[in-house]
């Protein structure tokens, strides 16, 4: 196990007027140099699913295309997430640099925001910021960044029924591939980065990519921002670095009474105390948007796992039947459970389901169920029975 | 040429053009995969996730349906891993739906108690009934559509067939998660939306969700009845598709037997609708040459072109909602069936010394938009309900397996008389382009006094699945009466789907296109690809059909309309003329504007 000192950074809210100089020298280098830079930072995105946002980059300005985007995921919509709100509250201009610096390397014209429905009220603020930048940088780029509002459905952070909903249509995941970097939005090639990874390839350009390689551990580079939520007496926003382990987290942020994290959100892993000291946060361990909700021993596991699968069998979008009647049955099956309708080894039935949810679900969202639900009923079964 | 793609499928070497799918793979190499919400009219879904496959390398299953293939790719199908996952799938599935399946209409003919039956052990239900907790509702106020929610399994073939096929975009997903339901806008019933009862989605709804309301018990009640004269008349495209239902091969002609097993139903007299096909002929024919002449010589501004055709009851609801600007455009004529139904209570009758009041009017049509159709008001010019009942091929196929006869060893018999002789003109009103096809055998003799210049009278430009078929045929030499027409160029379009018709219709009113004549049907292919056909209908069940129906035109021994005797001894005797007052108050009819949602 890699020991890593918890260290917290607080780099990413720091105020920066210096966006169009840092872009005016970014942009003074060759795409290549820029895409390497970012690979070379390891960089991934922070979304939760990881995918090196250099190679993203690369992927999508080497497809041949009359017309490209780069799209900010701002979505925000798991379960106990709360930074990119925030982020975009503090230092829009960079989550818009960072826009910036993607679509010069890989020839938007166009950025769109997409703003998750519950965030409207940072709309005013987020615009009058834009126009600013727009001003900016208006001799240095032709580039142009627009808002698009959600409308509150969980679903539309999937990259793909993003991209639905942005056209118009019901936000509804698409069938993979074609992979947004071939035929995302308007089925042209599309970037789309979330807000925090926008950011860190925008500090990336400016302070090069060795001092983001050297926080975290290889697999994981950086730091990253949390959001922490639940039984602390401090809740709040975090940047630390990556790769520490959950004991440590949990000293640092507990209670003392600590029970379990959930690290992820509801589509993340339940990490209960005795693993607590094996359980790296990073890309090698359980991987995280930035949610973190700690419960302590008051807490009942089943009343967790009854809400975040309230949670699944309402934000699916119903279109795949693994996912639509999976997340029903789940939530059927551990209520017959507890009120004793069903027998305890109905539960193993539903693991076998939450199972073919991972293995046979159209997108991320019934993939993921099983997190949760899997972590939690294996290691608090007795809570789900008795 | 497609680059070529190698792969493997559970061991055996298959090579693919880049761009077909592992199913496609699959099925190259007969290797059967499930599926459900798959179809080969329809884009792909990847929805139901019941063919799913395990591609060596990938992270979960992948849709076989959606998944293209790739070079070295090593598909397994039919792993531990893929096993459990279809059959939780299905189970799944099952568990939402409401499996009354013996008293469920699509009984025997649904894909999921096919799937259900394939992979289900005998145990009970693996998963908790969820159809108690849910609301389900059923829409039966059509006259034509019954939407059973509690049947559907959320494949969405239907709204794809709504959008893509037909471009009507009636059916639509409604909400999310556990409430997701294929509805309509703001859910109001499907009579009163934008639905044309075309029946396409019935067609393609793998179970009993989506069904026509079916009046055969209806029709046994009048055969029973000692009082009531059953006439029945059938379309041209049943003859080409009934025998699909009944056990024999797409695209067998079944004309003789059909007409024996109703005959055995108990019907009292059985006409044909090619009769009345051959008449709308002489109708629309002469309507338009009398437009044309309206509008080229008399620059009558009353008398509008491109003049369209109104065979199809989906197509006039279409326009009534989409188009209501060109309703002026369509013939006034009513559809061969309605003709047949107006003529039935009143030719008919005086010719047979029948009481109108007795006689009960049933037709078997390839169409469920037809059963709409027979009930707008203005379909009683005979003083009655001019068609009473109206049957799909799939209906009549239920009366004859209740009856009981072996369809396949009837003998052929003939159509009764009178209203039961046609010619090839009429058949061909089946397929895309027939009736175009038949009003210019007819129309251009009439200009010209002699045969359309094309060998064997078979206009082949204006057949086959081309979506669009623009013609246009040159009047030379005409006789005195027509010799107005001399030189012109008569400019014609074939289209057929809505989402074809539609393409022609705003061609025509950005004015891009200056066409005289417009054939549209509402279904893929035309009639032969109705809603109201044989499950399932699919492109190459189509081409089948369509083959059938001009071999059938081609052995008739009288191929224009007005040649057939029947028809020139209905104006002898009872109508005058073509457009004669008779014929307005009976055989023609009017639209009306219908809001856009």
């Amino acid at each position: 196990m890699t020991y890593n000192k918890l260290k917290r950074i607080d780099l990413i809210f720091q105020e920066d007027s210096e966006c169009p100089k840092v872009l005016e020298k970014t942009f003074g280098k060759s795409n290549d140099k820029i895409i390497n830079d970012i690979l070379e930072s390891g960089l991934k995105g922070r979304g939760g699913a990881g995918f090196p946002t250099g190679l993203k980059w690369k992927f999508a300005s080497e497809e041949s295309a009359d017309e490209r985007f780069v799209i900010c995921n701002a979505d925000e919509g798991e379960p106990g997430t709360f930074k990119d709100r925030e982020i975009l509250f503090r230092v829009p201009n960079k989550v818009f640099s960072g826009m910036a610096v993607c679509a010069k390397v890989i020839g938007a014209k166009k950025g769109y925001i997409y703003l998750r429905g519950e965030y409207r009220f940072l709309l005013p603020q987020l615009q009058k910021a834009l126009d600013v930048f727009h001003r900016e940088i208006k001799d240095l780029l032709d580039f142009e960044i627009f808002i698009q509002m959600g409308s509150g459905a969980y679903i539309c952070g999937e990259e793909s029924a993003l991209f639905e909903s942005m056209e118009g249509k019901r936000g509804e995941p698409r069938n993979k591939p074609p992979y947004p970097t071939v035929a995302g939005f308007k089925d042209k090639p599309t970037v789309i980065n979330n807000v925090e990874t926008l950011v860190y390839a925008y500090m990336i350009c400016k302070h090069g990519p060795m001092g983001f390689r050297e926080l975290g551990t290889s697999d994981s580079r950086g730091s990253k921002v949390f959001s922490l939520s639940g039984d602390t007496p401090i809740p709040g926003i975090y940047e630390l670095e990556l790769g520490m382990s959950l004991n440590h987290f949990v000293e640092e942020f507990g209670d003392g009474d600590t029970k379990a994290v959930q690290v992820g959100g509801a589509a993340g892993f339940c990490v209960p105390r005795k693993m607590f000291n094996d359980t790296i946060i990073g890309f090698e361990g359980v991987p995280t948007g930035g949610s973190m909700k700690v419960f302590n021993s008051s807490r009942s596991m089943y009343n967790v796992l009854h809400n975040y699968l309230e949670f699944f069998e309402e934000e699916s979008c119903g279109q795949c039947t693994p996912c639509r009647v999976g997340c029903q049955q789940l939530i059927k099956g551990i209520e017959a459970v507890k009120k004793g309708e069903q027998k305890a080894s109905y539960l193993d039935q539903l693991m076998k389901l939450s199972e073919t949810m991972k293995m046979a679900s159209k997108c991320g969202l019934g993939q993921s169920v099983a997190n949760s639900f899997s972590s939690i009923v294996e290691n608090f079964r007795e809570e789900m029975i008795y | 040429m497609a680059k070529k793609i190698n792969l493997k499928i559970d061991g055996v070497d298959v090579q693919l053009d880049e761009g077909q799918t592992i199913l496609d793979a699959a099925r190259a190499v007969n290797v059967h995969i499930p599926t459900l919400c798959y179809h080969q009219d329809l884009c792909v879904a990847g929805n139901c996730r019941v063919c799913v496959v395990e591609v060596t390398g990938a992270r979960g299953l992948v849709a076989s349906c959606a998944m293209p293939v790739s070079e070295g790719m090593d598909v397994h199908t039919n792993t531990l891993k893929v096993r459990s996952a279809r059959k939780n799938i299905i189970e799944l599935l099952l568990s939402e739906h409401n499996a009354q399946c013996t008293i469920c209409y699509k009984n025997k003919q649904c894909e999921l108690q096919d799937l259900a039956s394939e992979y289900k052990s005998a145990e009970e239900q693996l998963y908790i009934d969820l159809v108690p907790l849910k609301n389900y509702t059923i829409d039966n106020f059509s006259p034509s559509i019954i939407k059973d929610d509690s049947k559907c399994i959320r494949c969405q073939r239907c709204v794809r067939t709504c959008e893509e096929l037909q471009h009507v975009s009636a059916l639509g997903v409604a909400y999310k998660g556990d409430r997701m339901k294929i509805s309509t806008f703001f859910e109001n019933p499907m009579y009163d939306v934008v639905c044309t009862n075309c029946g396409q989605c019935i067609n393609r709804c793998p179970t009993g969700s989506l069904i026509e309301r079916n009046y055969v018990d209806e029709v046994w009640d009048a055969i029973y009845r000692d009082k009531k004269h059953v006439v029945v008349q059938t379309a041209p495209a049943t003859r080409v598709s009934l025998g699909e239902d009944l056990g024999l091969e797409a695209g067998e002609v079944v004309t003789g037997k059909m007409v024996s097993a109703l005959k055995r139903v108990g019907f009292d007299s059985v006409l044909d609708t090619d009769f009345s096909a051959d008449l709308t002929i002489m109708e629309e024919g002469t309507e338009l040459l009398t437009r044309l002449k309206k509008a080229l010589v008399d620059k009558d501004p009353t008398a509008k072109l491109p003049m369209a055709t109104s065979c199809s009851p989906g197509w006039i609801k279409f326009i009534e909602h989409t188009f209501p600007e060109y309703l002026d455009n369509l013939s006034t004529c009513k559809s061969p069936q309605q003709m047949f139904g107006a003529l039935a209570k009143t030719y008919y009758a005086q010719k047979r010394g029948l009481d109108p009041e007795n006689i009960v009017s049933v037709s078997i049509m390839p169409c469920v938009a037809k059963k709409f159709e027979a009930d707008r008001p203005e379909m009683r010019s005979s003083g009655h309900k001019d068609v009473d009942y109206v049957l799909t091929t799939r209906e009549l196929a239920m009366m004859i397996r209740q009856a009981g006869l072996d369809f396949n060893s009837l003998p052929e018999e003939n159509y009764d008389s009178i209203m039961g002789q046609s010619t090839g003109a009429a058949v061909i009103f089946g397929a895309s382009g027939g009736v175009m096809e038949a009003a210019l055998r007819t129309a251009y003799e009439i200009v010209t006094g002699r045969e359309v210049p094309f060998e064997n009278l078979n206009i082949t430009p204006v057949r086959g699945m081309d979506g669009i078929k623009e013609v246009t045929v040159k009047i030379e030499n005409t006789v005195p009466e027509w010799n107005f027409l001399e030189g012109a160029e008569l400019k014609t379009v074939t289209a057929h789907g809505l989402t074809n018709a539609k393409y022609v219709m705003e061609k025509v009113k950005s004015g891009e296109a200056d066409y005289h004549f417009i054939e549209i049907m509402a279904c893929p292919g035309g009639c032969i690809g109705g809603g109201g056909q044989p499950i399932p209908t699919n492109m190459e069940i189509r081409r089948k059909r369509t083959e059938a129906i001009y071999k059938e035109d081609s052995g008739k021994p009288i191929r224009k309309s007005h040649e057939n005797p029947e028809i020139v001894a209905i104006y002898k005797e009872f109508l005058g003329e073509p457009l004669s007052h008779k014929s307005h108050e009976l055989l023609h009819t009017h639209y009306k504007e219908r809001k856009r949602y």
